[in-house]
């Protein structure tokens, strides 16, 4: 089958290696990958700030720009989480019932990374390798929105060489929030800045997580504390070998 | 009774100045941490939780969807067994009845149990502008009453006192409303509660009237029922002459049978125990027993505003048991007051929204944006209220509302950036001039070796006051995809 | 208009005329044991209280007199309800006492209407031989008797027992607050120390 990969706007024009690890990873397990030319944005920004109407024509472009695969693929629990539980409110907004019609076509081929890697690929041991000592932050929308439990703990245990350590507080969230971490940035800090302490604690070299903005908002934290640590994201590690290692080009 | 909310700044600037509090921070960090894990504990005894959480909605739902006939009900159930009912549209109504019952008694001093709704309408301040005095009697809202504060939790409204700050209000304030604290009082938290025994007594003893909320009004047999732990409510709901309850609409549940769902999901969610200490129930007027008089104010106060939405009407289920509260990641670290009402916390993020609409007050408006909509408080939930997606339901109304405004710094910005994002062409044409920014030499680097931007310009300065953005990649993911990855080989 | 009537319109309006079906509610919780598997109802209903920092004396009927006598421990005044069938050291008969004189007393014997296992909870309807609320609530000691047989196994079984239109009072424990940094204080406004006496045999 084809495989859309669906970059998300952060992947895409700030955290690329997300995405590209994403489409080694699929094609190292015998995915055929697509990524289609024409999207852009779920519209998630828009939609939990309460820009409705502005959501409806990222929404539309984004129907339109996965019609028709088997599966679509996001390296990331929030954008996976706006297309299967929020793109129907934007739909509804729109009183466009064809808008509808798709966004329900869509919204159940949408899988967020770990849980397609596990549920529809059926593997836990992708074959990598990634010698580092490493914590991992299960992001919010992936834990409490999309449910994706433990998967991406049990593909990060058939690394190979990792030193794989417990976060401390590992479901707290980290303060992001999307529009919340500029809206309330003083408590967004201030919850980033207990993450980041606990990040520290492991003595861990790299923080994971599913979702690229969450990590944007510690590891930002993280590098102005001058902490040693930095970011990674799950498809990262997971693409990552011993002859290709994460963290090169 | 000098606090009050009236006045408060919106969310985010009283959040801030509760950020620096390092008191507060200290004493809710060390509460909500203790009651989540005393929750954590006894829900895990129940294997069927999830199943009591979803029965539990259902019950409420179908008595929204009903409501009227339920109240019709109530009422004549509680006038049978000898109550006095009356109905309030709002604050001034329910006050206005409280207030001409002590009257018409010639009594100016009221003993008051533990109530959301009498706190919501403001019936102290209203009854003292009528020279009636009402003391409240639960510990924590004593803590409250005594330190002209307001309360900041649901539960435990003065969660964001330590025991030497209750020690100095007990020693400086307790002889002006009556029996003082002892000379030799300590912070020991069994002394504090002593000294609040010995204070309380007298009111208790001497009491003519008393008022409480109700936790549940049961339709069918006019039923009341009060949880608590003090003995406090007992108190109130015994030995005085006089018992007017102000209830919400919404506390009806259709018949008795129906409790035996609330009363394991409330207490178990509340205080985190099997049970709380005292339940008391009563159905209008006892001969012989407890109060003589009756009344009950059946109160709407918004509420029929927050049932004409369909979807939100949920919030309605609330039996304000705080788990909400104590699992926030947001409340934890700011407190209840930054909410500027009584209902802080999510469940407050949502109910003063939808009681009092949106659109007017931008104290109200801000508060469904005072979450990072991380879902935890959905999940605790006993009655499995989508608090999340009320939120961001709210945020919506709250945009709608003011989309006939000279729009705002942030209403442009998403315009921009959906028209941005719209189409990938303009989408890749902005890329493009981030990565030009990208290749601009930088002085330092984030781990990992992107450049790290450390200051930006308003707005961007809300980023970068705390936080390193890295600076934008080269190139897209979408130019490396034409470029390269398109036909790159597969990689082992 | 009167208030009863903006507000009744009020519901009506929010609800609107078609008005979604009856949720249905499944009441198969109803059928579900909430012990702990092969726990016993009436040893799990004692370690529930006990765990609560009420004391537990366990007897026999024959033994139940000199059981409640110890309870009371050397307690000067009792008040005992109308309807006690029990014969109480020191017993202040309820003759219509005040809250004062109530206050004036040290302790109180009642019996129960049910006990709950699930939760270590005595439920009290006020009937004979328990009193009328203010008995089991102004003395700081309540001595409270359980017989083996009244102790059911959830708050489901109590709930479909219980009377709704008596005044009850459940109690789970002494009086209690987590007011204070969430420190648990036995003792505020109700009895400082309650003493459940169960009868067994």
């Amino acid at each position: 089958m084809t495989v859309a990969v669906m970059a998300t706007c952060l992947g895409d024009a700030m955290f690329p290696d997300a995405p590209r690890a994403t489409v080694r990873l699929l094609r190292r397990l015998g995915v055929d990958v697509a990524v289609p030319d024409a999207q852009t944005c779920c519209g998630q920004p828009m939609v939990n700030t309460g820009y409705l109407d502005e959501a409806v024509p990222l929404v539309r472009t984004t129907v339109g720009a996965f019609e028709g695969y088997e599966a679509v693929v996001v390296p990331s629990g929030s954008c996976a989480g706006s297309v299967r539980h929020q793109h129907r409110l934007v739909a509804e907004r729109s009183g466009d019932a064809a808008l509808a019609d798709g966004v329900a076509r869509l919204a159940p081929r949408t899988y967020e990374l770990s849980e397609f890697l596990v549920d529809v690929l059926g593997v836990t041991d992708v074959g990598a390798t990634f010698t580092h000592r490493v914590t991992y932050h299960p992001t919010c929308h992936s834990l409490r929105m999309l449910r994706v439990g433990d998967r991406p703990l049990r593909l990060l245990r058939e690394v190979r060489g990792i030193d794989l350590v417990d976060l401390p507080g590992a479901e707290e969230c980290c303060g992001f929030g999307g529009t919340f971490a500029v809206k309330n940035a003083d408590t967004s800090v201030a919850m980033g800045s207990d993450k980041a302490r606990h990040v520290r604690e492991t003595g861990a070299e790299v923080l994971v997580a599913g979702d690229a903005s969450c990590l944007m908002h510690v590891g930002g934290l993280l590098s102005r504390q001058r902490a040693g640590v930095r970011t990674m994201h799950l498809a990262e590690v997971l693409a990552s070998t011993a002859e290709h290692p994460a963290g090169e080009r | 009774m000098g606090a009050t909310f009236v006045g408060m700044p919106p969310f985010p600037e009283a959040a801030r100045t509760a950020l620096a509090d390092t008191r507060l921070r200290r004493n809710l960090g060390h509460a909500t941490a203790t009651i989540r894990a005393k929750r954590a504990a006894v829900v895990a005894e129940l294997d069927d939780w999830e199943d009591l959480r979803r029965q539990a909605a259902a019950v409420k739902d179908e008595t929204l969807t009903h409501l009227d006939e339920h109240l019709l009900t109530l009422e004549a159930a509680l006038t049978e067994r000898g109550a006095i009912v009356h109905w309030a549209r709002d604050a001034a109504d329910a006050c206005a009845v409280v207030a001409e019952v002590a009257r018409a008694h010639g009594i100016d001093e009221v003993v008051k149990v533990k109530s959301m709704a009498t706190q919501e309408i403001g019936l102290n301040e209203a009854l003292a502008a009528r020279g009636i005095a009402a003391w409240e009697t639960d510990l924590a809202e004593l803590i409250v009453q005594l330190g002209d504060d307001l309360p900041s939790h649901i539960l435990v409204p003065a969660i964001h006192r330590g025991r030497s700050e209750i020690r100095e209000i007990f020693r400086t304030r307790m002889a002006a409303a009556g029996r003082p604290a002892p000379d030799d009082l300590t912070d020991d938290p069994a002394a504090l509660a002593g000294a609040a025994r010995l204070h309380l007594r007298e009111k208790f003893l001497a009491a003519r009237m008393a008022v409480s909320g109700a936790n549940f009004a049961v339709a069918e047999t006019g039923t009341l029922v009060v949880v608590e732990s003090e003995g406090n409510g007992r108190m109130c709901l015994t030995l005085p002459e006089v018992l007017v309850s102000v209830v919400g609409i919404e506390k009806v549940v259709p018949t008795y049978a129906d409790l035996d769902l609330f009363l394991r999901l409330l207490p178990r969610s509340s205080t985190g125990e099997r049970m709380n200490p005292y339940t008391s129930t009563w159905a209008g007027v006892t001969p012989g027993d407890g109060p003589q008089e009756v009344h009950v104010v059946l109160l709407d106060n918004g509420r029929t505003r927050a049932l004409a939405d369909e979807y939100a009407r949920q919030v309605l289920r609330c039996i304000r048991c705080s788990a909400c509260l104590n699992v926030c990641p947001v409340y934890e670290r700011v407190g209840g007051h930054a909410y500027g009402s009584v209902y802080p916390g999510p469940i407050g993020a949502i109910l003063n929204p939808l009681l009092k609409g949106v659109g007017s007050d931008p104290v109200t408006d801000s508060l469904p944006y005072a979450s990072t909509l991380c879902g935890a408080c959905g999940d605790v939930c006993p009655v499995a209220i989508d608090i999340p997606g009320i939120l961001v339901h709210e945020r919506v109304k709250v945009v709608d509302a003011h989309r006939g405004d000279r729009p705002k710094a942030e209403a442009l910005a998403m315009r921009a950036a959906a028209w941005g994002l719209g189409e990938a062409g303009r989408m890749a044409l902005g890329e493009k001039v981030s990565g030009l920014v990208g290749r601009l030499p930088r002085r330092r680097g984030m781990p990992g070796g992107r450049g790290a931007l450390s200051w930006l310009p308003f707005p961007g300065s809300r980023w970068t006051g705390a936080r390193d953005l890295p600076t934008p990649p080269v190139e897209s993911f979408r130019a490396w995809w034409r470029r390269a990855g398109r036909d790159e080989e597969v990689r082992r | 208009m009167s208030a009863r009537d903006d507000v009744l319109a009020a519901v009506r309006a929010a609800l609107g005329p078609e008005r979604r079906p009856a949720v249905e509610v499944d009441r198969a919780y109803r059928g579900r044991d909430p012990l702990p598997a092969g726990a016993g109802v009436v040893d799990l209903f004692v370690e529930r209280v006990e765990d609560y920092r009420a004391t537990v004396t366990r007897c026999t009927a024959a033994d139940l007199v000199d059981a409640v006598a110890q309870a009371l421990g050397g307690a000067a005044r009792v008040v005992v309800p109308d309807g006690l069938d029990l014969d109480v050291p020191g017993a202040v008969p309820d003759d219509a006492l005040t809250a004062t004189a109530l206050d004036a007393v040290d302790a109180v014997v009642t019996r129960a209407t049910l006990g709950i296992a699930e939760t270590g909870t005595v439920v009290l309807d006020h009937g004979p031989g328990q009193g009328r609320r203010a008995l089991s609530l102004v003395p700081d000691l309540h001595v409270c008797v359980v017989e083996a047989g009244q102790v059911v196994r959830g708050v489901t079984d109590a709930v479909a027992r219980l009377d709704p239109v008596r005044p009850q009072t459940w109690v789970s424990g002494p009086s209690a607050t987590s007011d204070i940094e969430l420190d648990r204080v036995e003792g505020v406004h109700g009895p400082r120390r309650l003493h459940v006496v169960l009868v067994e045999g």
